[in-house]
């Protein structure tokens, strides 16, 4: 009999939608039917059930093919290469639980390795901006159940978070909301037209990379000055005529996307949104929150803070503190300048995703990839190690774009032989405190940790 | 004083953290000692003496030391940073952070430097005779006490966020400047004598800019009150007077509202 698996959690974009139902078969193997999901979603699910899913991992020979090894052959490889390392460089975890991000932060700390996530190419500079500015935020629920003037600037959830309109911000039925969309303002400031747009009442077309302008003239607007008759391309009545809507909300809220994060100014395009969202709650109440890409990706952020003390581009090479400074310690920049000397990817595609330039420096050096599938970094990779996919064949914590843990389900067995990210981190951490015979650390963040077998026993000794 | 001389031998791998390379770390010490120095690439630890031949003892004091690098230090971070006095040149370019929480001294280089050049600088003066990337007397990632004091002249052009959360002090760009000019400033005069992009004195709440050329983009929250006749940086001109930024937060001064000033060559 095919079993219904409920409450399930979706892994894949920063909606985390956790009402998913899962229909699987009888021997817990195969994925029936995914339910509730977007066709993302849905997809990702049933990816699982390829028969071609790697099940070992694959060294690079002399020749440039690749070879089929075994697991303690792969982990040897790793913490020999990463503890060889003048600066090994950590990337991705876009797509694993915070159990594999807390295990990697050991070999991290143990290699001096530079520890980046894909925040670094994606919502890095919303971290800046509210190191410099604070973060005046809220949870989804709230937006959900109060929020009846919704903006999204510079992001189109109607394409990237397929579910997050209907789950979150423009067509539920709330508690302070309970007319659903015929309730709520939608304002969408995107240079192109795009399906969020498209739904909003008002669409500030405005021209592309001058969002920092614009945020400036709505918050002199809101101040009771005067601003030029036009300002990045949008009319001046446009501009008051949209500060009014949010001015005269009753719980404005503000998602914003990559059109912010990675236009000119970076930093300063989130930073000035930051102020606007303040300043608005002079009058009403206002919120901001970023528009996580992946399911975990606020993850990194929230397991690092705590372990470092900083979110991402935590260069650990001093092997007495932690330094941040992206521009310098941030991935792309670190391959750029030929700065590191070894390079691991881990659950996301540095292949796909970094300029070319950056993937050229890289390749000079050991390049590592840790994937449950085939991807473009695992087929440039020195050595691709396969592993569970979280929130498929491996239970977690996940946080969802608003920080909020949701514990993540798995649905089928994973395939057998196949280590779960903190798995296989944690045994090469004890490969690399065997090659430099020191005693390994175990802090352990739950009790029923799988690795090492006997945690207690380890403490003890 | 007393002049040190270090020749560099090889290109680092990665990049070298020469924090060491400062008048304060050098003082009192012979050539045979300041090859001793610390440095790091990466995990390793290495030395001044595997990267650079020393020639030359330090004076007592980090006043009666001059460090002169004769050759390139493209890959070499932290030049002179956190120096409290005495000089530093380097014929050639330099990488991250020249200057970087300086107290006092001069440091010159003479080709380019890259990012965090003085950054969070407290004093001195830093002379740059080619270009400076990012981040020019900027503030520390999350810190909003930006540049306190000192002069950064760079003759070349700079990239973006130059003067970032700015206290005091003086930045002289003779090029061209990218976007963001005292963004967050709160104090501060910095000067631009070509153009500038755009994002001139965004959330600006005191301080002065200058700027010669033209200003492509120019914030909506400026606004123009005046014409000035002004000697800036021993030029004398007509510059129309605009305050702002009129969406931040202003302080009240004997009952006035405070703005931060910017003067734009007519
Ligand atoms: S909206 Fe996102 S989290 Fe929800 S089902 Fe679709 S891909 Fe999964």
């Amino acid at each position: 009999m095919p079993k219904l698996i409920t409450q399930v959690g979706c892994p894949y974009c920063g909606s985390s939608c956790d009402d998913i139902e899962v229909i699987v078969s009888d021997d817990n193997k195969k994925i029936l039917e995914v339910h509730n999901a977007c066709i993302i979603g849905t997809n990702l699910f049933m990816h699982a059930n390829d028969p071609t899913r790697p099940k070992l991992p694959r060294m690079r020979q002399a020749d440039g093919s690749m070879k089929e090894i075994a697991y303690p052959e792969a982990i040897d490889f790793m913490a020999k290469t990463m503890l060889a390392a003048k600066k090994p460089l950590i990337y991705g975890f876009g797509s694993t639980n915070c159990e594999g991000m807390a295990a990697v932060a050991r070999i991290a700390e143990k290699s001096g390795a530079v520890l980046d996530n894909c925040a670094t190419i994606c919502h890095g500079p919303s971290f800046l901006a509210m190191f410099d500015n604070g973060y005046p935020s809220c949870t989804l629920g709230e937006a959900k159940n109060r929020a009846d003037v919704v903006v999204f600037w510079g992001c189109n959830p109607m394409h990237a978070h397929p579910r997050h309109t209907s789950r979150y911000s423009i067509f539920p039925r709330g508690y302070f909301t309970s007319k659903g969309q015929m309730q709520r303002t939608i304002l969408s400031v995107d240079p192109r037209q795009t399906d969020t747009a498209k739904l909003a009442d008002i669409h500030l077309m405005l021209d592309q990379g001058h969002d920092y302008e614009l945020f400036d003239a709505f918050r002199t607007v809101l101040k009771g000055y005067d601003i030029p008759d036009v300002v990045a391309g949008i009319k001046k009545e446009t501009i008051v005529k949209a500060v009014d809507i949010m001015k005269k909300a009753r719980f404005c809220m503000i998602f914003f996307g990559m059109g912010c994060t990675h236009t000119d100014g970076r930093n300063h395009n989130i930073d000035a949104a930051i102020s606007l969202t303040r300043d608005l709650n002079n009058y009403t109440k206002c919120s901001i929150m970023a528009m996580r890409g992946h399911y975990n990706i606020a993850g990194p952020g929230q397991v690092w803070s705590w372990i470092f003390g900083f979110p991402y581009c935590i260069d650990l090479s001093k092997g007495t503190h932690a330094h941040m400074n992206p521009g310098e310690t941030s991935s792309v920049d670190l391959a750029m300048r030929d700065e590191v000397d070894c390079f691991v990817n881990i659950g996301a595609d540095a292949g796909a995703h970094f300029p070319i330039q950056a993937v050229q420096h890289l390749k000079k050096h050991p390049f590592i990839t840790v994937d449950p599938n085939f991807n473009m970094a695992s087929e440039i990779a020195d050595l691709h190690i396969p592993v569970r996919i979280a929130g498929v064949d491996e239970p977690g914590v996940v946080y969802r774009m608003d920080n909020v843990p949701i514990q993540f389900k798995a649905v089928i067995d994973g395939l057998p032989g196949v280590p779960s990210d903190e798995e296989l981190f944690d045994m090469v951490y004890e490969r690399m405190c065997e090659l430099t015979n020191t005693q390994p650390v175990w802090i352990a963040a739950k009790e029923d940790r799988k690795h090492p077998a006997n945690i207690s026993a380890v403490n003890e000794a | 004083m007393a002049t040190v001389t270090l020749t560099p031998t090889k290109t680092p791998e990665l990049m070298l953290e020469a924090n060491s390379v400062t008048p304060d770390a050098f003082a009192g010490k012979n050539a045979e000692q300041i090859a001793t120095l610390e440095c790091r690439e990466g995990k390793t630890h290495v030395t001044i003496g595997d990267f650079f031949t020393v020639s030359g003892n330090a004076g007592a004091t980090a006043a009666e030391t001059d460090i002169v690098i004769a050759g390139d230090c493209t890959r070499v971070k932290y030049i002179g940073s956190k120096m409290t006095a005495g000089t530093v040149t380097v014929n050639g370019n330099a990488d991250m952070y020249v200057g970087g929480w300086m107290k006092g001294g001069k440091i010159h280089i003479k080709g380019n430097v890259d990012s965090f050049c003085g950054i969070a600088m407290e004093g001195g003066e830093i002379l740059v005779d080619g270009r400076a990337q990012n981040h020019v007397g900027c503030a520390y990632r999350g810190d909003w006490r930006g540049m306190k004091g000192g002069t950064i002249r760079i003759k070349g052009d700079a990239g973006n966020d130059i003067g970032t959360f700015m206290l005091g002090g003086t930045i002289i760009i003779e090029g061209n400047a990218f976007i963001h000019v005292s963004t967050h400033a709160e104090g501060g005069t910095v000067i631009v004598k070509g153009n500038v992009d755009g994002r001139v004195g965004g959330q600006m709440v005191k301080g002065t800019i200058y700027v010669f050329g033209e200003i492509k983009f120019m914030m909506p929250g400026f606004k123009k009150v005046d014409k000035v006749d002004l000697e800036v940086d021993g030029t004398k001109a007509t510059f129309d007077h605009y305050i702002g930024d009129l969406g931040e937060r202003h302080p009240k001064s004997k009952g006035k509202t405070v703005f931060a000033d910017l003067y734009l060559k007519a």
